[in-house]
């Protein structure tokens, strides 16, 4: 991947210093070459236009023939293979010396949340209770987010962790958390000598860079299935998937912070004469600390919202009975486990992110007025702390969650409310999904998966030329290639189909919001909050209000998956918009523009790479949703992936849906990538976007 | 004696394969063909020169003549393509890891134009560094630190961290982090272009002070020659990696070694710089030889006033012998050709 060379930054400084100084400014060695003009040519509009004319007309003559559609509960040769492998290697389970290495691991994340699960959350033999009851776990979670982030994060850790009893979720709400902190520990123990490697050697992070763009080009759900193969359904699956998920951001954004700190701090600090040790613990950490953390706290929350999913692979857990309530869409069931899943995303976040800022501050020298103070706060806590944990090691009233009928209650009245919606504003939910399923959803779907397949396959490829040049047309035809191969052609076209016009609506919404927050910073200060709490809530959970209102059909995973990606796309565009200089647009503005002229002739090229780079991050989160989405009536490979979990004859074609899933987000994420690429004149600001694309979104800032 | 510093034929090359271009015919090539031909650029190319202990060594070049590089070669935090350095005894380019470390930690400092502070750490931390990485125990490490702050002139500021204080005040910490560690041997790249003219001149004095005070050996690199011209004992020249010319300040104004060196010197005061030794000629017959006498190395304006209070040429004197005379005209002469230019 394209690297913004140092050479740029230090342009645009010494550009900047002439400007603040000009007094400073010095001559420029004579003979340097002045930089090259590209031509950028015609519109890509134009040819694209035109391959869609091509393809219809092709579509009108042939549509119907050749379509490669396969009925939603048969299989192919090649799937049965695939299962084949599948049996064979889990008959070789105690032969094979791989299969063994990756059960012996499974064995030992077994026993480890087995061991926690006794500690938190379920009887500890000869104990009817756990080791540690809800009054202790609740005191030293409390007390840990007082000592690292305040005492208000102690009181959100407190109301979250009673709000996980009240509700009746105790013992699932402690299974995610020990999930979340067994996957977490071991993002930081495996992700932190990589990101310091990254951080500091530009191969290694060449090389590094291209894994961790491909895995996080993979929908999460894509993970599961190859899990479950070598690690078995339950815990362990649940462990591995989580810790897989959650790797990627702290790599990349400790690796980014790493690699960010100035070089002549570097330099400054080696002509002293120090060790690479040193260089490493009292220069570049510290340095980083704060991206760092925040690479932590995208990380847990990568945590989470895999720890929620694994529920498809028998994980523990929250999940649980939120997919138990999709399954027989019942909004009810889902809910209340839903809203926990957030609270518990909530609390995860504003902890990580306050001790952040903590952190930060101690680091500048605003840290305690008062140390003796904070000495009794922290060894006072501590006592308090183990009291708790006596005390609930000692009654069982304080070991075991009282049963409250809240919960319950709550289940009830959400089923009734949206029963009430439904029979009060159905016809308006069914008209907007009927309206955008035929004027949308369905011609173009008939486009893409009613032409023959050799009609799609080269319309795509074209478009891919068009787009994104020669690279992204190689890449699309491997990708195409593979996709073919595998069997699944027609539903990959129903997949592509949604994913490609969620994705139209979500940059239609991020265009109208983004350029709204950019040009008025109230709208911006009214809306970010929101996006960014959008942001930190794990993908399954949108489904439920979703389904709510729409019921089970593809218009409802492609709602979610709007949803789920709006956030992003809306703050990118915003931010890019923002990014337009202020003096282009008061020059813009000196020759008498209209506001309609700036936004459009200004404003939106000039963000141009932050609109490509919204479309691509649309296009995969979009991508990951639809999936998901499988288990609401949304059908195609989604559906061949859920329908692979749940009958062991139709392993093999669900690990073809994953493949086939995975081949057309690397096609969309390299197309994309490309198209960001070929035009020279949005400057170095995408590719260097690209280069620190955060999984789940830029951290809130 | 030997010399602080000596540097032989050292070059520096960046890019693909640059081992392979010394000794060929591509070595010749100008900056921009090799560019072109190659794809590699020279930073440094051939350039020896002796430092003297307690000397001040000025390296002036314009944007891009290769200034950064070479002081950065001079302590191997950049590795050098071909070429040798000596410093204080040892063998720079051949050294190992840990002697290397050992030179960087007492025998040469560097300043930067960007300070480089660590902005997590208290100014007495910052300026303590050095010491901390030798491995000096806390306490120690902190009594010499805060001396070293006073020295510089930031007494009082030993608690405050980097970014509460002004660009000036961060130089003085770069400064003191350089000091701390007494070495023999201070290197400045650019140390104060990023600071405001005033504060600049504040910063230039401090270190004729500090210079005049402990005696180090300085080498400055700038692109400011009137800073160069300020403070240097001798100012070499680079264009393109390569010297131009080595020389005092006086040598380098009154006889520039090619257009380009000209150029640059050409808005210089003169009469600021120039001694008597560039404008002295030889007593003409019957010249009345009663004037009074004046050191060889006196600047020409201030020789001005007594050239024109006497009606006799001032007899420049080295030492006890006399060298040459110079009346008003020739003195004239010199101001008048600058106020033409
Ligand atoms: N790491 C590098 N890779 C490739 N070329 C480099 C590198 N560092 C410096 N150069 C090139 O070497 C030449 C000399 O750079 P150097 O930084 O030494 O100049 P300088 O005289 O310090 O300039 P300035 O006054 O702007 O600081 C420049 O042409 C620069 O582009
Ligand atoms: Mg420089």
């Amino acid at each position: 991947m394209s690297q913004v060379g140092p050479g740029l930054r230090a342009t645009a400084y010494v550009e900047t210093e002439k400007l603040n100084n000009p007094k400073d400014r010095r001559p420029v060695e004579p003979g340097a070459a002045p930089p090259v003009v590209e031509d950028s040519g015609i519109s890509r509009w134009v040819p694209a236009l035109a391959i869609v004319v091509l393809w219809v007309v092709a579509w009108v003559l042939t549509k119907g023939t050749h379509t490669l559609d396969l009925p939603s509960l048969s299989r192919t040769d090649l799937h049965d293979r695939l299962t084949e492998i599948q049996n064979g290697l889990l008959e070789s389970r105690s032969t094979n010396p791989f299969m063994q290495f990756t059960n012996a691991i499974a064995d030992v994340f077994r026993s480890t949340v087995d061991w926690f699960q006794r500690l938190l959350s379920k009887p500890a033999f000869p104990r009817p209770v756990p080791q540690i009851g809800w009054l202790g776990v609740t005191a030293i979670a409390t007390y840990v987010g007082l000592v690292v982030a305040g005492w208000r994060i102690a009181l959100l850790v407190v109301a979250s962790f009673l709000s996980f009893g009240v509700l009746g979720y105790w013992d699932p709400s402690m299974d995610t958390l020990i999930v979340v902190l067994i996957s977490v520990l071991l993002a930081i123990i495996i992700g932190m000598p990589l990101a310091v490697w990254i951080g500091t050697s530009a191969r290694a992070n060449a090389v590094v860079t291209v894994f961790l763009d491909l895995m996080q080009t993979m929908p999460t759900f894509v993970y599961l299935l190859p899990i479950v193969l070598f690690f078995g359904i339950g815990t362990s699956a649940a462990v591995v998937a989580t810790l897989i998920y959650s790797l990627p951001p702290i790599i990349r954004i400790a690796g980014f912070g790493i690699r960010e700190v100035p070089t002549t701090t570097i330099e400054a600090t080696d002509s002293s004469g120090q060790t690479y040790w040193q260089r490493l613990f009292k220069v570049q950490l510290p340095m980083a600390r704060k991206t760092i953390i925040v690479g932590l706290n995208q990380t847990t929350l990568a945590a989470l919202s895999m720890a929620t999913l694994a529920s498809f692979v028998d994980g523990p857990g929250l999940g649980k009975p939120v997919l138990q309530g999709l399954r027989v869409n019942d909004v009810g069931t889902a809910f209340v486990p839903g809203v926990l899943i957030v609270v518990m995303a909530v609390m995860l976040d504003r902890t990580t992110t306050a001790a952040s800022e903590r952190s930060e501050r101690i680091a500048r020298g605003g840290g305690h007025a008062n140390p003796l103070q904070r000495r009794i706060v922290v060894l006072g806590g501590a006592v308090v702390a183990l009291v708790a944990v006596y005390l609930s090691r000692t009654y069982v009233s304080l070991a075991e969650f009282p049963t409250y009928g809240i919960g319950r209650s709550i289940s009830t009245a959400v089923s009734d409310f949206v029963s009430w919606i439904t029979t009060n504003f159905g016809g308006v939910t069914g008209g907007l999904k009927d309206g955008v399923t035929d004027w949308l959803l369905n011609p173009v779907q008939s486009v893409l998966a009613e032409s023959p397949w050799y009609v799609s396959f080269l319309g795509i490829a074209a478009l891919a030329l068009v787009f994104g040049g020669m690279r992204a047309l190689a890449v699309c035809v491997v990708c195409l290639l593979g996709i073919r191969y595998l069997d699944l052609w027609h539903d990959a076209m129903i997949t592509l189909n949604m994913t490609l016009v969620a994705t139209v609506l979500v940059m239609a919404l991020a265009l109208v919001f983004g350029v709204w927050m950019a040009r008025d910073r109230r709208v911006d200060l009214g809306i970010r909050p929101l996006l960014d709490a959008g942001q930190t809530i794990p993908p399954f959970v949108y489904l439920i209000p979703v389904l709510a209102l729409f019921g089970p059909s593809r218009f409802t995973a492609i709602v979610a998956g709007i949803v789920y990606a709006a956030p992003a796309a809306i703050k990118l565009v915003a931010d890019g918009v923002k990014g337009v200089s202020p003096t282009t647009i008061e020059a813009g503005r000196s020759t008498g523009q209209t506001t309609w002229q700036e936004i459009t002739k200004v404003q939106l090229p000039m963000a141009k790479g932050s609109l490509v780079l919204a479309t691509n991050q649309g296009l995969l989160y979009v991508l990951s949703m639809t999936v998901i989405g499988g288990l609401v009536g949304a059908g195609a490979l989604g559906f061949d992936v859920v329908y692979g979990f749940s009958r062991s004859e139709a392993w093999g074609k669900g690990a073809a849906a994953g493949l086939t899933i995975v081949l057309l987000g690397v096609m969309l994420d390299r197309i994309t990538r490309a198209a960001a690429d070929v035009r020279r004149d949005d400057g170095p600001g995408t590719r260097r976007a690209f280069n620190v694309r955060l999984p789940i979104g830029p951290p809130g800032t | 004696m030997t010399a602080a510093l000596s540097v032989d034929s050292l070059w520096k090359i960046f890019g693909p394969r640059s081992d392979k271009i010394i000794g060929t015919p591509d070595a010749e090539l100008s900056r921009a063909d090799l560019k072109a031909k190659t794809g590699n650029v020279v930073g440094v190319k051939d350039v020896s020169f002796d430092v003297a202990p307690g000397e001040v060594f000025v390296v002036m070049g314009l944007s891009g003549s290769g200034k950064s590089t070479l002081v950065r070669l001079l302590t191997r935090l950049i590795e050098p393509t071909s070429g040798s350095v000596q410093l204080g005894g040892v063998d720079i380019t051949s050294a190992s890891e840990g002697q290397l470390r050992d030179v960087r930690r007492k025998q040469v400092s560097m300043v930067f134009q960007h300070f480089g502070l660590l902005p997590h750490r208290q100014v007495i931390d910052n300026v303590a560094y050095g010491l901390e990485v030798r491995g000096v125990p806390k306490k120690e490490r902190r009594a010499k630190a805060s001396e070293i702050v006073d020295l510089v002139g930031l007494d009082g500021y030993e608690k405050s961290y980097p970014d509460q204080l002004s660009g000036g005040m961060q130089q003085r910490v770069g400064l003191a982090r350089a000091l701390a560690g007494d070495p023999e041997m201070l290197l400045f790249d650019e140390p104060f272009s990023a600071l405001d003219p005033l504060i600049r001149r504040d910063m230039q004095n401090e270190v004729i002070r500090l210079h005049r005070e402990l005696g180090k050996t300085m080498v400055f690199i700038t692109h400011d020659l009137a800073e160069a011209l300020k403070l240097g004992d001798r100012i070499m020249i680079l264009r393109d990696g390569a010297i131009v010319q080595i020389g005092t300040p006086d040598e380098v104004v009154a006889r520039p070694a090619d257009d380009y060196v000209k150029d640059f010197v050409s808005e210089v005061p003169k009469a600021h710089v120039l001694t008597l030794k560039w404008v002295m000629r030889e007593p003409r017959p019957g010249e009345a030889m009663d004037g009074p006498t004046l050191p060889v190395t006196t600047v020409v304006r201030q020789a001005a006033r007594a050239a024109i209070a006497s009606d006799a040429p001032i007899r420049v004197m080295d030492g006890d012998t006399m060298v040459g005379v110079v009346d008003e005209e020739d003195i004239m002469r010199v101001v008048v050709a600058e106020e033409e230019a």
